[in-house]
């Protein structure tokens, strides 16, 4: 592993990460963290942080980790297990508001979905706790245009498939 | 790409369309014959059955011939993979929230120590 890996919080109670699915297009993820937003925003978007958190299951690790935080900017991921296999994904920024909100599209390299998916997160900080709220919602190429512009509106042909390749170990 | 993971996607390019995704929580009522699940969707009858045909497929469903009626059934086994599927996602990503966990408690901690020298130069 070429990048230090956080440990868990020994002290404070581990908050209940919340999946569910909206309509039938999207995966919604919620959890609560014990910090600031500003802080939250950094580990999600600054790649030294990223490479230390975002690496999956035991075996992983985050070689590549490049993020041009800006809208149209892209960013490039690559994770590599220990028995040499490697998974890459990419994407571009659509929507950026420090601290807030991060909208970007998704493309894993080896995506058999049509299209890409489109990834909103979104921070509320109340008491000193930040919730992260993650929503995929799975597009196909035809619909993605339309899509982006009507904000994420219906009309929008999908599935789930891209997702299998997070777990693909 | 692993064979549980193909299946996978036939499941949920089964479950996308949401008439299919009607048909798969109707029979979770119970079998039911495709005249029974026309009504009750309000759609044709050629619909219903090229739904049935792919549910089928992908071995959503099961039919036994009753009489003259084709009775429908939900075979469990694909739902319960997509079960364990949705469970490991889940694990992965408590996975990486609890190192977010560790990582923003060492941030934390580190901006506590250099607010402290901070204000100690300041004092001094």
């Amino acid at each position: 592993m070429d990048a230090k890996t956080a440990k868990a919080s020994p002290n404070k109670q581990t908050e209940v990460l919340k999946l569910t699915t909206q309509g039938d297009r999207e995966i919604v993820m919620t959890r609560a963290f014990h910090a600031p937003r500003r802080l939250v925003f950094d580990a999600l978007t600054k790649p030294e942080l990223v490479k230390r958190w975002l690496i999956g299951p035991p075996g992983w690790s985050m070689p590549v980790c490049e993020i041009d935080l800006k809208v149209g900017g892209s960013y490039r991921y690559v994770w590599r297990h220990t028995d040499g296999k490697e998974m890459g994904v990419r994407g571009v920024y659509r929507d950026i508001v420090p601290q807030e909100r991060v909208i970007c599209t998704e493309r894993f390299d080896e995506a058999w979905y049509p299209g890409e998916a489109l990834l909103t997160t979104t921070l509320v900080e109340q008491d000193g706790k930040t919730t992260l709220t993650s929503t995929v919602l799975y597009v196909s190429k035809e619909a993605r245009d339309g899509v982006l512009k009507s904000g994420m509106e219906n009309g929008v042909a999908a599935s789930y498939d891209r997702l299998a390749e997070l777990v693909s170990s | 790409m692993a064979r549980h993971i193909g299946l996978m996607i036939e499941t949920f390019k089964a479950l996308a369309d949401p008439n299919r995704f009607q048909i798969v929580e109707l029979l979770l009522q119970g079998p039911r014959p495709v005249g029974e699940m026309v009504d009750r969707l309000h759609l044709q009858q050629p619909q219903v059955s090229k739904h049935l045909r792919v549910l089928n497929a992908a071995g959503l469903v099961a039919v036994r011939v009753d009489a003259q009626r084709r009775i429908y059934a939900l075979r469990p086994e694909p739902l319960k993979a997509l079960e364990s599927w949705v469970e490991r996602y889940r694990r992965v990503w408590e996975q990486n929230f609890q190192r977010l966990d560790g990582l923003l408690e060492e941030i934390k901690s580190k901006e506590k120590k250099r607010g402290r020298k901070n204000r100690k130069s300041l004092t001094e």
